[in-house]
């Protein structure tokens, strides 16, 4: 893990590489119509086991936008972003392994 | 006593200490190197607790049916001794050393989170507290240090034994947790200018991957523990196999944490054997990079072997294939971290010190330990050996053979720079020796008594089974290894109010802690140092021998700011062990803990901040 | 100490990364759990016989909003708009107390109303410990906010000097709005969806 990153912005003046609040609206529309979306897909019987990937896709789409606009990693330190995902990463690991063991996937 | 007065909502006024002494002084230290003392010497009133408990049950197992020790003691006994040695011992000794040390190698003042430092001690000492008062208050835990669900459940285990197991490793688990969350902030931000990560001494680096494991392991067990507690105080569903549920699903919970843990247990130890090794044997650690890497990638690998502690389970061939193979990847990182510390020494004017001694033990007998592992990383050879001395005997190399002859070599090697004294080079040889000839005699033939069949956690056994001779035999051993502890101790005793003055740099040592004075003053370095290289101090020795030019400070000690004193983070663990306690006997008294802690945590964050809690 | 870190940042912010990293393996665990168990044991009252969707889709809809209402506050907080950062943090609160009204009466619907608690089936037991945990994360989250409420209303003490404080409480409540995401798709939607073929 490379953790070598030299003075970035301090807190002070992050409101300047920070979004305005146009766009925090934009992200809430966003993901508004996303959640919308992930309902109606649940109506749609016939989509049969198709309904996980899309399922997966909708929320992933939504956790991105909210870490990346509203936690603002996007902006921030990449630092931050490496030791969130390291959590995340790992945790995503281990339920799919664990529903492995437990027989989902056969 | 001085105070500041600072005020909260509702205008409540409250003080903050300003350099209390005496008791009241270390009951609100926030200083590290005070914690990492405190953090020390509790865990080696507990190590020697859990050593009792060994000797105890050692002494039950001298002849074949014996009962000195009641069948159902011998459970607690068994389980009390486990769990002391892991989370009460090796764990906070460990601790101890990131306190004392992580600071001083990294060129800092203190951690980043002094309030959040002495917390951690308070919590650890909270969590001892409640797991080793259940001896007094009706009887221990009894189902293992792994605690087996559904055999934990009320069901199958009335009594508050397994409550006090539940409620203390918690507490031990927040403990740890905000210990961990402390040390991978202070690591990545506190390093002084010029200290890269690839500059970071060794003990660091293994201390900094620790924290990380920690941190994802603990929350784990933290969720399975809620779950068993949620069945045990609320009657729900989680391990009740007649509601369905699957009794493996604890199992795979407590390895998921029980497996990065055993690397949170020998990771410092092998940080300390990579800075005692290049000391003494007077050359730099061979292929730094390499041991960095190699830890990085044990600590990954880590997560993906948990099964193998459940090979026998059930998995099925195609699980059981895949973890065999994953836990038989780990040796080859191992592998490399001990061809690197051959390589450190080979050809190197080795002095033999007590500290070296440890090492060089620490080396041998975890490579047994090691090998013994990859036997039974193998599933069709673990089916022979689960649950028999053969693991007994496997554990202990690595842990009392590795973690704990770790920690002796880092408290010999540390024991100039933290008390200012030398200790007794003779008693600490007589001490390495008798440790080293008792662990191999009690260790080594469990294996065989193991092969013979022999199962663990088992009270006595038959006199028919030919495994009283080295039963008798392991028991006189293990009686030289409590006397080995007891040099040890008179040692400590000894040296620390009589020992001669070690003066700065004993060891001619290569990191910044042997720069500065011994005892390292509050401060610890009057002038941050600025750092060119690896090995840093042992450069500019080198070199400043020729010239002998020793720059004068042009800080002034009074400029130097310091956190202040604390109550708080006492008082927070007060509440927590208040609501601990609660959940055991009466929630009221868990609202009442959280109540308390509700407040403390308020009135600790209205604390007026300073440096350099205030970043 | 000069204010300088190693690495320019902050302590207290990698504290809360840190934090939080450490917190996905939390939920995951309890994720774990429920996932393992779905679908085992005593089957009813299950997923399909308690859930209504329409009605946690308002409250996810509601816990979204005041992620949204939590970044204005933030912007505004940032300008030294104390107004509109106490107007924006008002709503956040409300909101986030809406939510755990939502979740009040969600619970008492299913317990007395279809006779799930958490004793009866595994799915009750896990239902309830897993949202139960999240709503336990939304209540600390409503105080932290409400404390840095009640210093901005009657201590002045809130100003754009001191947003990181709040911008820690913004992170973790964004986490909470995060894990219901996982939880709003996995548990209930994935959970009652009535489309797959049946074997
Ligand atoms: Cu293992």
């Amino acid at each position: 893990m490379s953790v070598e990153i030299k003075n970035q912005s301090n807190h002070i003046d992050e409101s300047h590489s920070h979004p305005k609040p146009m766009t925090y609206f934009k992200v809430a529309m966003a993901l508004v119509i996303l959640t919308a979306l992930e309902i109606l897909v649940f109506y749609f019987d016939w989509l049969g086991y198709g309904i996980i990937p899309v399922l997966a896709f909708l929320s992933i789409a939504k956790f991105a936008i909210v870490v990346m606009y509203y936690m603002h990693l996007k902006f921030d330190s990449k630092l931050f972003t490496y030791v969130f995902m390291s959590g995340l990463i790992l945790a995503t690991v281990v339920i799919l392994w664990l529903m492995a063991l437990f027989g989902w996937f056969v | 006593m001085t105070t500041i007065p600072f005020k909260l909502p509702l205008n409540i006024k409250l003080y903050r200490p300003v350099s209390p002494t005496g008791v009241w002084g270390w009951l609100t230290t926030v200083d590290h190197k005070k914690i990492g003392v405190l953090y020390g010497v509790t865990a080696f009133i507990m190590f020697l607790t859990g050593g009792i408990e060994a000797m105890l049950i050692r002494t039950q197992l001298i002849a074949p049916e014996l009962k000195i020790i009641a069948p159902e003691v011998y459970n607690q006994l068994f389980t009390m001794h486990a769990t002391t040695m892991i989370f009460l011992a090796i764990m906070p000794l460990s601790a101890a050393f990131f306190n004392f040390i992580i600071p001083l190698q990294i060129g800092a003042r203190d951690v980043a989170f002094p309030r959040l430092n002495a917390f951690s001690y308070w919590a650890f000492l909270a969590g001892a507290l409640i797991m080793k008062s259940s001896w007094f208050l009706g009887g221990s835990p009894n189902a293992g240090w792994f605690g087996y669900a559904p055999i934990t459940t009320a069901t199958f285990n009335p009594g508050n034994g397994i409550d006090f197991w539940i409620i203390g490793l918690q507490v031990l688990g927040v403990a740890s947790l905000a210990a961990s969350f402390n040390f991978i902030v202070t690591i990545i931000n506190l390093r002084a200018p010029g200290m890269t990560m690839m500059r970071l001494p060794l003990f660091t680096w293994m201390t900094f991957i620790t924290a990380i494991l920690l941190i994802l392991a603990f929350p784990v067990i933290t969720v399975a523990l809620i779950e068993l507690m949620l069945d045990r105080t609320f009657d729900f569903n989680f391990f009740n196999t007649k509601a369905g549920a699957n009794p493996i699903l604890w199992q795979h919970l407590f390895w998921i944490f029980g497996h990065p843990e055993v690397y949170i247990l020998i990771l410092p130890a092998m940080g300390i054997v990579s800075e005692v090794l290049p000391t003494f044997s007077r050359k730099p650690i061979f292929g730094y990079p390499a041991m960095v890497l190699a830890a990085s990638f044990i600590a990954f690998m880590g997560w993906l072997v948990w099964s193998h502690h459940m090979f026998t389970t059930g998995l099925g061939p195609i699980a059981n294939s895949v973890f065999t193979l994953t836990t038989m990847l780990i040796a080859i990182p191992t592998g490399v971290k001990m061809f690197n510390w051959l390589g450190t020494m080979w050809g190197g004017d080795i002095d033999f010190k007590t500290p070296t001694l440890f090492a060089v033990g620490f080396m041998s007998m975890f490579l047994i330990g090691g090998i013994s592992g990859v036997m039974h990383s193998f599933s069709a050879s673990d089916y022979q050996q689960q649950d028999t001395y053969f693991i007994v005997a496997h554990i202990h190399y690595v842990l009392f053979g590795g973690s704990i002859f770790g920690i002796f070599a880092g408290i010999y090697y540390w024991f100039p720079k933290i008390t200012g004294r030398m200790y007794d080079e003779k008693l600490g040889k007589l001490n390495f020796w008798i440790m080293f000839i008792g662990q191999n005699l009690t260790f080594f033939p469990m294996h065989w008594v193991g092969m013979q069949g022999m199962p663990r956690r088992i009270f006595t056994y038959d006199s028919g089974m030919g495994w009283a001779f080295w039963n008798g035999f392991e028991t006189i051993a293990a009686y030289a290894i409590a006397f080995g502890v007891l040099i040890f101790v008179i040692n400590m005793i000894k040296s620390w109010t009589g020992g001669k003055k070690a003066g700065d740099d004993p060891w001619d040592g290569r990191t910044l802690e042997w720069s500065i004075p011994s005892p390292p003053p509050v401060y610890n370095f009057r002038d941050i140092p600025i750092v060119k290289s690896l090995d840093d101090f042992w450069h500019t020795k080198q070199k400043s021998s020729n010239s002998n030019t020793k720059v004068k400070s042009k800080t002034k000690v009074s400029d130097i700011h310091l956190p202040q004193p604390s109550y708080w983070p006492l008082l927070v663990a007060v509440g927590l062990t208040i609501a601990g306690f609660g959940i055991i006997y009466n929630l009221v008294f868990t609202g009442i803990g959280i109540g308390i802690m509700l407040i403390t945590v308020c009135a600790w964050s209205f604390e007026p901040v300073n440096e350099p809690d205030s970043h | 100490m000069s204010d300088e870190t190693t690495t320019g940042l902050s302590h207290r912010k990698l504290l809360i990364w840190v934090f939080l990293g450490s917190d996905c393996m939390f939920f995951a665990s309890l994720i774990g759990t429920y996932l393992i168990y779905k679908g085992s044991g005593v089957l009813h009252p299950g997923p399909a016989d308690v859930f209504d969707i329409p009605t946690t889709s308002v409250s996810t809809f509601v816990l979204l909003m005041s992620s949204m209402s939590m970044v204005f506050a933030y912007a505004y907080l940032v300008r030294d708009d104390i107004k509109a950062f106490r107007i924006w943090m008002f709503s956040t609160i409300i909101m986030g107390s809406t939510f755990l009204g939502f979740q009040v009466f969600e619970f008492s619907e299913f317990y007395f109303h279809d006779d799930l608690s958490p004793q009866t089936n595994l799915f009750g037991t896990t239902f309830y410990a897993l949202t139960g945990t999240h709503g336990l994360h939304v209540t600390i989250g409503v105080i932290w906010l409400g404390i840095i409420f009640y210093s901005s209303l009657f201590r002045n003490t809130v100003t754009s000097k001191t947003n990181l404080d709040l911008d820690l409480a913004a992170l973790y409540w964004h986490f909470v709005d995060i894990v219901w995401i996982v939880i709003f798709a996995v548990v209930y939607l994935f959970g009652t969806f009535t489309g797959f073929p049946s074997s």
